[in-house]
């Protein structure tokens, strides 16, 4: 009898880590050679996972819906030595892979750097090696069931039904290997009161209802975290407001629905901003810039590529039309469109979030008036469109119901000058009051 | 031009003169070719998925095209590949310690190419159809008759290479036969956006004998491929195949083909697979007892074991012979980046 551990490998060339989304065994269960034992995601994909062991399930590492390192332990299972004879998938000579090199960075193949650093398994050698007490045993038998502060155990169902219950599987009192239905039972008659009828036979300890959700930090909302500090911490950032009557635009915006070019295609306000903010960096060509510190140089991509912050149901993404300036008027709407539809359906691809050089945000469809949006990383302006009101206003010398709305404009002031700022603002600001007019003349 | 069938999926001989050729010995041979490498390819991949190699391209459909062609060739004949011709690596004594390898890390390529007449995996698409033509025209030079046949896909037939390769080999009427196995998707580009008009129409225009081929049917690629390196032997100049398949599975274990194709699609190849189609056919016949099938079953699982085995024990590359093959005089600075990499290897414990 051995056990044997499974790292997370790295099943697409290059990832470093994994969700585990669901176990297919629970401790206990017998397990062949390329059985399907865990389904995880990685930044690609979902993948099945056939495990390289026959033997019994010793322990489930981590629980569904952490995120783990490729080169983490995911599962023990212990081997039997006693019967050989059985089954088509022989049993291999167990060859190279067991105990020290499997520790280490032996068997995965990708991702071994990964590994190896966060295990802290490889040393620099001590410069008196002969000498010096032999290192201490690393904590490889920290993996087993038994000593390892892992999540419970307990089968998929059994953790189901502790979810639906509400019920925290670590605060559950159990006997044995696993928790069990009785178990999670026991708890919750023990902590609401209970009916009575069957006293607990472990004494539970109370355990206080939490009255906080926690939820891991990962995935999109990591990435936009790191984003927005990163942004934030080194462009320092300044912003400027800019109150605009609109009606003109508006306007447009009808006539281009009516218009037979736009026949299949939607235009939207943001259209027309988005063409305006075009407008302007043609006039203003420093403003579509970002600052590399690293090789101390200011940037000044060729290409406006357009970036567009999306609300997506896995959170905010910002994918950018491509040399968006090169593009007519229809062709610019149609790429809009499907970069929002692709982004609430979740399906924005990386490229077509890298390499964005200037930003729109429209918190204006929420119903509000103005913002001090944060820099998209690496670039060096951001433009934010708010709601489009109806308010009394100045209009040829008198007081007229107009179409108003609030422009506000993020720069990285290290880049950026208050004079530039502001002509860039004023300029979308001119277009969208006179679409027409201005366009004419760009 | 419908592709030429010799047996429907539903197993039957087509009323062909060539289906008179078909015998039982001859099916139960590519019978056991097709599943050994079915097995070998479906092992790598749970393998992959185990972390034991860096990637796996499956031949998970292709077998039949793979197998048909390459068993109509002459031992003495030449064939470079690209780098999912699992099932033709194997019908050549290509073992799984050397299939695998190169997937592992451990190796650049392989195997020896001389030994099995097996160029090393190509994975820089349609440069080997370039190779391929060289040492065809190298062959012709020698007044060998040796066939060299070159294996690509719907997606590399789009690269400038293949159009050169083309070319040369009908103006120097080198005898090589080109293979494409149209597998429908080059990653995730459908052969719709790959090209307007098939390939072998285009290589027709080059002057290529071409043929359009079932490659779910291993008899009719046996067949065509037995025809096409005949002529090329007789001097009648190069010729190509397109062999109409399907990748069941990714491009790769990088890939997720469920992004971009349907489970209709899959369910549709399934029912033309090439394996159930050749059991069929056997079963018809009374070709293969229990006997036959149940030893290959055994056969089938041992490789299996094999391939688990020869996986985990392939030793790890020794580091110093990526400085040793680089030049065949050492540099000074070479030298010295030898030497560093030494002292850093040595400073690590385990």
């Amino acid at each position: 009898m051995s056990t044997e551990t499974f790292t997370l490998p790295d099943v697409g060339e290059g990832l470093t880590e994994a969700e585990i989304l669901a176990w297919h065994v629970a401790v206990g269960d017998d397990v062949a050679v390329n059985q399907v034992i865990v389904e995880v995601e990685t930044a690609k994909a979902a993948v099945e996972l056939p495990c390289p062991y026959d033997g019994t399930v010793a322990a489930l590492l981590v629980g569904e819906g952490e995120t783990v390192q490729v080169g983490a332990p995911i599962i023990s299972v212990t081997v039997g030595a006693d019967d050989d004879a059985g089954g088509t998938a022989a049993p291999e000579p167990s060859a190279p892979e067991s105990s020290a090199a499997e520790e280490g960075s032996g068997s995965v193949l990708v991702g071994y750097g990964t590994s190896a650093a966060r295990t802290g398994r490889r040393r620099r050698r001590s410069t008196t090696p002969d000498t010096a007490p032999p290192p201490a045993p690393a904590p490889a038998d920290a993996r087993t069931a038994a000593s390892r502060p892992g999540p419970p155990p307990a089968t998929p169902p059994v953790r189901k039904m502790a979810k639906d219950l509400g019920v925290d599987l670590a605060a559950v009192a159990f006997d044995g290997d696993r928790i069990r239905r009785e178990d999670v039972r026991r708890h919750v008659e023990a902590t609401t009161g209970g009916n009575g009828t069957s006293a607990p036979a472990v004494p539970t300890p109370e355990t206080p209802v939490s009255d906080e959700r926690r939820v891991p930090i990962k995935g999109v909302r990591r990435a936009t975290a790191a984003a927005v500090t990163a942004s934030a911490f080194t462009a320092p950032h300044v912003t400027e407001f800019v109150t605009v009557d609109v009606t003109a635009m508006t306007e447009t915006v009808e006539r281009l629905r009516a218009h037979p070019a736009f026949a299949d295609v939607r235009v939207t306000p943001l259209l027309l901003v988005a063409r305006a903010l075009l407008s302007a960096v043609r006039h203003f060509p420093d403003i579509n810039a970002r600052w590399d510190e690293e090789n101390q140089e200011i940037v000044h991509p060729r290409a406006v590529n357009l970036g567009i912050a999306a609300a997506t149901p896995r959170g905010l993404v910002v994918p950018n039309v491509k040399d968006a300036a090169a593009l007519t008027l229809v062709d610019l709407a149609r790429a809009l469109a499907d970069l929002t539809t692709t982004a609430r359906d979740g399906r924005t691809t990386p490229e077509q979030m890298a390499g964005g050089t200037i930003t729109i945000t429209n918190v204006g469809v929420f119903g509000v008036d103005a913002a001090t949006p944060i820099l998209n990383p690496g670039e060096a302006a951001i433009l934010c469109f708010g709601a489009v009101r109806r308010r009394p206003w100045e209009y040829r010398g008198e007081i007229a119901l107009r179409d108003v709305t609030q422009l506000s404009l993020s720069f990285d002031h290290r880049l950026v000058d208050g004079e530039l700022g502001s002509r860039v603002l004023a300029r979308v600001a001119a277009v969208l009051a006179d679409p027409a007019g201005e366009l004419l003349l760009d | 031009m419908t592709p030429f069938q010799l047996l429907t999926p539903d197993g039957e001989l087509a009323d062909d003169p060539a289906a008179a050729t078909v015998d039982a010995d001859l099916c139960r041979g590519l019978y056991r070719d097709m599943v050994l490498a079915r097995r070998l390819d479906a092992e790598a991949y749970s393998l992959q998925r185990q972390g034991e190699l860096g990637l796996w391209l499956q031949s998970w459909g292709q077998e039949a095209a793979q197998v048909g062609s390459v068993r109509a060739l002459r031992d003495t004949d030449w064939v470079f590949p690209s780098y999912r011709d699992h099932a033709a690596a194997m019908c050549r004594g290509i073992g799984p310690e050397e299939l695998l390898a190169q997937w592992r890390g451990v190796r650049h390529g392989g195997w020896d190419p001389a030994r099995h007449r097996f160029h090393i995996y190509t994975l820089v698409l349609a440069a080997q159809l370039l190779h391929a033509v060289g040492y065809a025209m190298g062959a012709r030079l020698d007044g060998a008759d040796e066939v060299v046949m070159t294996y690509f896909g719907d997606g590399a037939s789009s690269e400038g290479e293949a159009s050169e390769a083309f070319n040369w080999a009908v103006t120097r009427a080198a005898p090589v036969l080109f293979f494409c196995q149209n597998n429908q998707w080059a990653i995730s580009t459908p052969t719709t956006a790959q090209f307007g008009a098939p390939l072998h129409q285009r290589a027709a225009g080059f002057g290529l004998a071409t043929q359009l081929v079932d490659g779910n049917d291993v008899l009719a690629v046996h067949t065509a491929t037995a025809r096409a390196v005949d002529g090329v032997r007789s001097g009648e100049g190069p010729a190509l195949i397109e062999a109409v398949t399907y990748r069941m599975a990714g491009h790769s274990t990088s890939d997720d083909p469920t992004r971009y194709r349907s489970d209709a699609e899959l369910d549709h190849w399934r029912a033309l697979d090439p394996i159930d189609r050749l059991r069929r056919l056997l079963d018809r016949r009374g070709w293969a007892d229990d006997g036959f099938l149940g030893d290959l079953d055994t056969e089938a699982e041992d490789l299996a074991v094999e391939v688990r085995r020869a996986c985990r024990t392939m030793p790890d590359p020794d580091a110093d012979a990526m400085f040793a093959h680089t030049l065949s005089v050492e540099t000074p600075a070479l030298a010295a980046e030898r030497a560093g990499y030494a002292a850093y290897a040595a400073s690590f414990v385990d």
